[in-house]
């Protein structure tokens, strides 16, 4: 069974101007010990998946309105805040993507990681301090132990990621989910976040649900991938098998209007840049959300009425399209 | 042959640090740009690309004399920017144009579009109300825009058409260099294939020269006929694109190309081996 099963999950915001179908109908597995890469634009719905999972959204505005998130065989969405505290942190950790405000810049981070291991592990003073030590060494920070007394300024942006890091899997939580958690970095601290993350997850055989704009970040680094566009999970399959044989139209978009790094043409050629924008999630289309800005949704109009179902094209490769890759052919017989 | 349309030789941006009760004693200077050299051919890209910090944006900006460099000559056009009076310097300054990063920060929020185009246009006391309103119609067609939408404030657009407008702004004075500061860091990556592709157009049909800054190495290489790469100040690789993506002759630069993320989980096995090998080159920092 998957550590983590969210099945049909809605989240909408209920705001003066409408109501926002931020997720509208997400589905994905997390696996034991394996990284499943949430991958979409700015707007897709991919934090709000995490922070509906993690039950951090303020209701109002935000409310789950349907589906469920099953951890370990528990379904999150029923329980209290009592019950949500102790696997917060406990259980699932959350790495942030700006770790300058998801820490507290008025107290030692000795002080902070502290709190966490005496809230969820019982520990005492000096038993916490001496494993909070532990942990930062553990995420790669050199004179661990003497940097317990320094503040979060301190240290350089890659260096307060691993100390958000350290923060995280403090109480050896089974699943660990990191929200962009390489964005503001710099592409050489980003490779090593990257590893430390890869390296602790294999080492602490815990679960990473690896939330990302970059599909390089995924490639570098997920099992398995969800691709999400407007509130919804367009394409899921294996990462070497999403990067080489890509089904949903969006996906294959996607990826074609990256530049690519080796290509010695890349000044004399244009990208294929995606025309539009995604739609408004106030008031969504009833059908398929890419089909406005899909190059084969004129093949066959059903895509136009109905929302397209998420189906199993092959044994663990699911996508939301009339029109996926390998069936072009057949449509234009 | 002609001489490159911007010669920089050996510009230094060194800022003082201060201490003391009043600030007044000096104790070191941080050498954020040192002794930086490049030239640019008219019609061509120059991509300058380094980490945060390196001294990219420094660079350009003191290139522009918006920051007063320390040492150093700056040749465009003919003139030597940094021995300009005020006023030869603002003339010259219709010549070079900036698009910024962040199209959200870089529009007033209380101008509409059309004024905002337009202002250039009056600073510079070009045309009349009549001519500029035509100036400001053609520029939104020529990035892409309709002419409509003159009236409207930026807060109605996109980050990818704010960015456009950013761009209009920058093409109304008909400038020869445009300074690209990460121009398409803040847009999502189908938008910033649009924006590039734009910058690629207007560079062909306006025989534009950019100055394009981004660390993003992957958009550089779309970008740029040669390549500057900056590390702590300096340029410690230059050359054209295709040698210094394919033959990179310091460590530095191949560590930074190794560590770029591509969308292929093979090559990303390889890739992952060689950043190991080349760690010593980034921890020598």
């Amino acid at each position: 069974m998957a550590l983590l099963e969210v099945s049909d999950l809605r989240t909408h915001f209920f705001t003066r101007e409408g109501v926002v179908h931020a997720v509208d109908g997400v589905s994905l597995t997390v696996e034991a010990g394996g990284t499943l890469g949430l991958v979409g634009e700015s707007g897709c719905g991919k934090s709000v998946t995490a922070l509906s999972i993690m039950r951090l959204l303020p209701t109002p505005p935000a409310e789950i309105v349907s589906g469920s998130i099953r951890f370990d065989g528990r379904d999150l969405t029923q329980l209290s805040e009592r019950e949500l505290e102790d696997v917060r942190g406990r259980e699932i950790g959350m790495v942030f993507q700006d770790p300058m405000t998801a820490l507290n810049p008025t107290l030692t981070i000795g002080t902070q990681i502290v709190e966490v291991l005496q809230r969820h592990l019982g520990l005492d003073r000096r038993a916490a301090r001496r494993r909070a030590g532990e942990l930062l060494e553990e995420v790669g920070i050199p004179r661990a132990h003497e940097r317990l007394d320094d503040y979060p300024h301190r240290f350089s942006g890659g260096m307060r990621q691993r100390v958000g890091i350290a923060m995280a899997i403090a109480c050896g939580p089974r699943l660990l989910i990191a929200d962009e958690p390489t964005t503001a970095l710099d592409v050489t601290v980003q490779a090593q976040v990257l590893d430390l993350l890869d390296d602790l997850r294999q080492e602490r055989q815990m679960a990473l649900l690896l939330i990302t704009h970059n599909m390089g970040v995924v490639a570098e680094s997920a099992h398995d991938v969800a691709v999400m566009y407007a509130g919804q999970i367009v394409e899921q399959a294996p990462a070497q098998e999403l990067f080489s044989r890509p089904e949903h139209p969006y996906t294959e978009a996607l990826l074609a209007a990256l530049p690519d790094l080796d290509d010695p043409h890349a000044r004399e050629s244009r990208l294929a840049a995606i025309p539009g924008r995604p739609p408004d999630l106030i008031d969504p289309p009833a059908a398929c959300r890419f089909a406005a800005r899909c190059p084969y949704a004129e093949l066959g109009d059903c895509c136009a009425l109905e929302p397209p179902p998420l189906r199993e094209l092959r044994p663990g490769h699911w996508v939301r399209s009339a029109h996926p890759a390998s069936e072009r052919h057949l449509a234009r017989l | 042959m002609t001489p490159p349309l911007l010669a920089v030789t050996d510009l230094k941006v060194h800022f003082p640090i201060r201490r003391g009760f009043l600030l007044d004693r000096t104790v070191g200077h941080v050498k954020a740009v040192d002794g930086v050299s490049f030239e640019i051919e008219e019609g061509q890209t120059l991509g300058l690309v380094g980490e945060s910090g390196s001294g990219k944006s420094t660079t350009a900006y003191a290139a522009l004399q918006l920051i007063r460099p320390t040492a150093g000559s700056v040749r465009f056009l003919g003139h030597e920017l940094t021995r300009l009076r005020p006023e030869e310097l603002r003339r010259m300054r219709r010549e070079i144009q900036i698009v910024f990063q962040d199209p959200y920060a870089s529009l007033n929020p209380r101008m509409t579009v059309g004024r905002i185009l337009a202002e250039p246009l009056r600073t510079h006391g070009i045309g009349n109300r009549r001519t500029r309103r035509a100036s400001v119609a053609r520029l939104l067609e020529l990035v892409g825009l309709e002419a409509s939408y003159t009236n409207r404030y930026p807060h109605e657009f996109s980050g990818g058409q704010r960015q456009r407008i950013g761009i209009a702004r920058a093409l109304a004075l008909n400038p020869k260099l445009i300074v690209c500061d990460e121009p398409v860091s803040a847009l999502d990556v189908s938008i910033q294939a649009q924006i590039l592709n734009l910058l690629k157009d207007l560079q062909r049909d306006l025989g534009l020269t950019y100055l394009f800054i981004a660390h993003d190495l992957a958009v550089v290489r779309a970008m740029s006929n040669t390549i500057a790469v900056m590390h702590e100040g300096r340029i410690v690789e230059q050359g054209p694109a295709e040698q210094v993506y394919t033959q990179p002759q310091t460590d530095y630069t191949r560590a930074l190309l190794a560590a770029v993320p591509v969308a292929d989980p093979e090559r990303m096995q390889r890739r992952k081996r060689e950043r190991r090998l080349l760690q010593p080159a980034l921890d020598g920092r």
